[in-house]
């Protein structure tokens, strides 16, 4: 990793939301490094911020949301502080794009799917007209939809969920972006096109040389995928490694729980672990560790102070006071020491 | 399992949508015993006819051809009045997506109390409340969400409402229809060990309806794999994982994500053809190749599992 290029930095960054007069804070503090050609997962269950947070890269965070603090450092210089959109179209689509969860939603139902590729094609390379055209009909074939000269003559009803989302992956990677964010690229699918539509990603990934940013609660779809992967909770950070730390040697609580809540590592007869409670309420403040009440064995301090992040490997960080030198020793628990073991099988 | 009691039994079950140059038919000569106390899953990608079974179990559907006996009674077709609610209050449904199977405009309260009242099951007020309570409490609510709407509540607390709603008929049978793919991770492990404990307490027989496969291995007995309205596998669900044999089903579960990095970048990825199956001549039919493994093909091909299976047993 240490030869790679650091491409975007978002350092620190708080995000919140104003709500009937409120003051949600969505996003407390994250920082996440991103490095050329890699692929990073963030994990978390719903409403933990982290799409918002990718959001943020690229200035689509509804209106009533802002940066309040932080720094994003793209191409030398800080995105975080960009106001206007004519500001965030230099980097929107051209340089970052984004891939959303539903291919249903996400297209236009009125203009033909060639004419939606071109748009975008026009809009960032500028091409125009025939030239433009072809280069769509290109980016059709490329992500694997069969007789594209004549399926771009033809309207997204016409088209099944998965052959949806490739003209989605086409719109996005058609304007050749540094950064690709995929935000539940599979979530709608059926299985089997699900692991067709990882591997297209993957496919342009080298091909375009692209980096990837998948958002995702699906942990298979983190082992398929990712380089590194981030875990996500309440607005945080709560830990970040390589792929393998962080199903091998995972040691945020948080992170466990999620792990062993898996079906796959289910007892057949047995209940599965499960997480008690539901996330914080970030319209309030959050004292000491945010999963602390969900978690059965938190500490006196979880409740009282924040945990700092601490340093299991160069690359693997978790912001647990069970790594504290002062705290009781905790073992990961077992289902997380079995599960290459269980996989094995 | 010779000797276990057959709850429902579906033969020859075929389904139909349209008529003329729109027909289109969406389940095809379907066979499946479901014992009384197990939970039997079917998958399949969507559009399979999958969830157009279910439903035509709990008569939501009418059957085209074939016949399903509940209890050793044919519950298809024209039936008699009382044994439509009979079949109305014993087969109940739980449905996939809890934000649009509850009424916004209605209390929890009637919501869950919906069946009693069509049918009236309560011998008064207090009776009905304190049933409600009772269903309530047994899916992990508290009785007080009753004066609430569902807007109010996540989406694994409303999928719990749905599971208090059909547990208030006194059901014996259950279809659970992708309950827990709305739902997120950390919820979904809930919502199954509640259906596990429930199957438990209550006797309950569940068909489970998913598309997940890693679900379905960790809850159901058996597993029907169907494909394009026909089932092409059915097996014990460790048999099935362990000696999958149908192509189909082998592309199925090579797609499965293992939440193990090394393993799942390792992964070989199966694509079904169904072009290989050449059914011209040599006719394929529906075959029981180990004891209680069923799978689809023709003689040729049921050979070829055969050498698969014991070429598997040396």
């Amino acid at each position: 990793m240490d030869n790679k290029k650091l491409l975007l930095s978002a350092k620190d960054i708080e995000i919140e939301f104003t709500l009937r007069g409120k003051v949600l804070k969505a996003i407390r503090k994250c920082s996440l490094d991103i490095y050329e050609g890699e692929t990073v997962a963030i994990v978390g269950e719903s409403g933990s911020g982290k799409s918002v947070f990718t959001k943020s890269f690229l200035g689509m965070l509804d209106a009533n949301g802002s940066i309040t603090g932080g720094s994003i450092m793209y191409d030398g210089t800080d995105i975080s502080k960009y106001k206007t959109e004519k500001e965030w179209m230099t980097i929107r689509g051209k340089k970052i794009a984004m891939v959303m969860q539903d291919p249903m939603t996400s297209l236009n139902p009125l203009k033909k799917i060639g004419k939606q590729i071109q748009e975008s094609i026009e809009l960032n390379q500028g091409v125009k007209g025939p030239e433009a055209k072809r280069l769509a009909i290109e980016m059709l074939e490329k992500v694997g939809i069969p007789d594209a000269a004549r399926r771009a003559n033809q309207y997204p009803h016409e088209f099944s969920g998965g052959m949806r989302q490739r003209v989605v992956i086409a719109i996005a990677a058609a304007c050749r972006p540094q950064i690709l964010i995929c935000d539940e690229p599979t979530t709608a699918l059926d299985v089997t096109i699900q692991a067709q539509i990882l591997d297209l990603i993957r496919e342009l990934q080298k091909d375009l040389n692209m980096t990837v940013v998948y958002i995702t609660h699906d942990l298979g779809v983190v082992a398929n995928v990712a380089d590194r992967v981030a875990v996500m909770y309440a607005g945080q950070i709560v830990e970040f490694g390589n792929v393998n730390e962080i199903f091998y040697d995972a040691w945020h609580p948080y992170t466990w729980a999620l792990l062993s809540s898996l079906p796959q590592l289910g007892v057949k007869g047995e209940d599965l672990p499960t997480i008690d409670g539901t996330p914080p309420n970030l319209f309030n403040e959050v004292k000491g560790d945010a999963f602390a009440p969900r978690n059965r064995q938190a500490l006196a301090i979880d409740f009282e102070e924040e945990p700092p992040y601490f340093a299991v490997s160069e690359t693997h960080m978790a912001k647990t006071w069970y790594l504290d030198p002062r705290a009781p020793k905790v073992e990961q628990p077992k289902s997380i020491r079995m599960l290459r073991e269980k996989m094995k099988r | 399992m010779p000797d276990k009691e057959k709850l429902i039994e579906v033969k020859d079950l075929q389904i139909t949508f349209g008529s003329g140059r729109k027909k289109f038919v969406a389940v095809d000569h379907v066979n499946i015993d479901i014992y009384k106390g197990e939970t039997f899953s079917l998958v399949g990608e969507s559009g399979s006819g999958k969830t157009t079974i279910g439903r035509a179990i709990t008569r939501i559907n009418p059957v085209s051809a074939g016949e399903i006996l509940f209890k050793g009674q044919r519950i298809s077709g024209k039936i008699s009045k009382e044994l439509d609610r009979e079949v109305i209050k014993k087969c109940q449904m739980i449905f996939q997506d809890p934000m649009a199977s509850l009424n916004e405009r209605a209390k929890v309260d009637y919501i869950v109390s919906e069946g009693l009242y069509n049918f009236h099951l309560y011998k008064d007020e207090a009776d009905r409340k304190r049933k409600v309570e009772d269903a309530l409490r047994e899916v992990g609510l508290l009785p007080e969400f009753a004066s609430r709407f569902p807007h109010e509540f996540s989406g694994g607390q409303r999928q719990r409402i749905g599971i208090a709603r059909a547990l208030i008929m006194e059901p014996e049978f259950v279809v659970a229809d992708e309950p827990i793919s709305a739902l997120d991770v950390s919820i979904r492990a809930q919502v199954l060990n509640l259906l596990n404990r429930l199957r438990k307490s209550r006797g309950l027989t569940y068909l489970f309806i998913a598309h997940d496969l890693s679900v379905v291995r960790f809850i159901s007995d058996r597993i029907g794999v169907i494909h394009k309205g026909r089932i092409v596998e059915l097996a014990e669900a460790e048999e099935l994982f362990i000696h999958p044999l149908h192509p189909y089903t082998q592309a199925l579960l090579s797609a499965v994500p293992i939440p193990d990095p090394e393993l799942e970048k390792k992964k070989k990825l199966i694509v079904y053809d169904p072009s290989i199956h050449d059914y011209s001549v040599d006719k394929p039919i529906w075959k029981e190749i180990l004891p209680g493994h069923y799978v689809y093909g023709n003689q040729r091909e049921l050979d070829g599992y055969q050498r698969e299976i014991e070429a598997a047993a040396v």
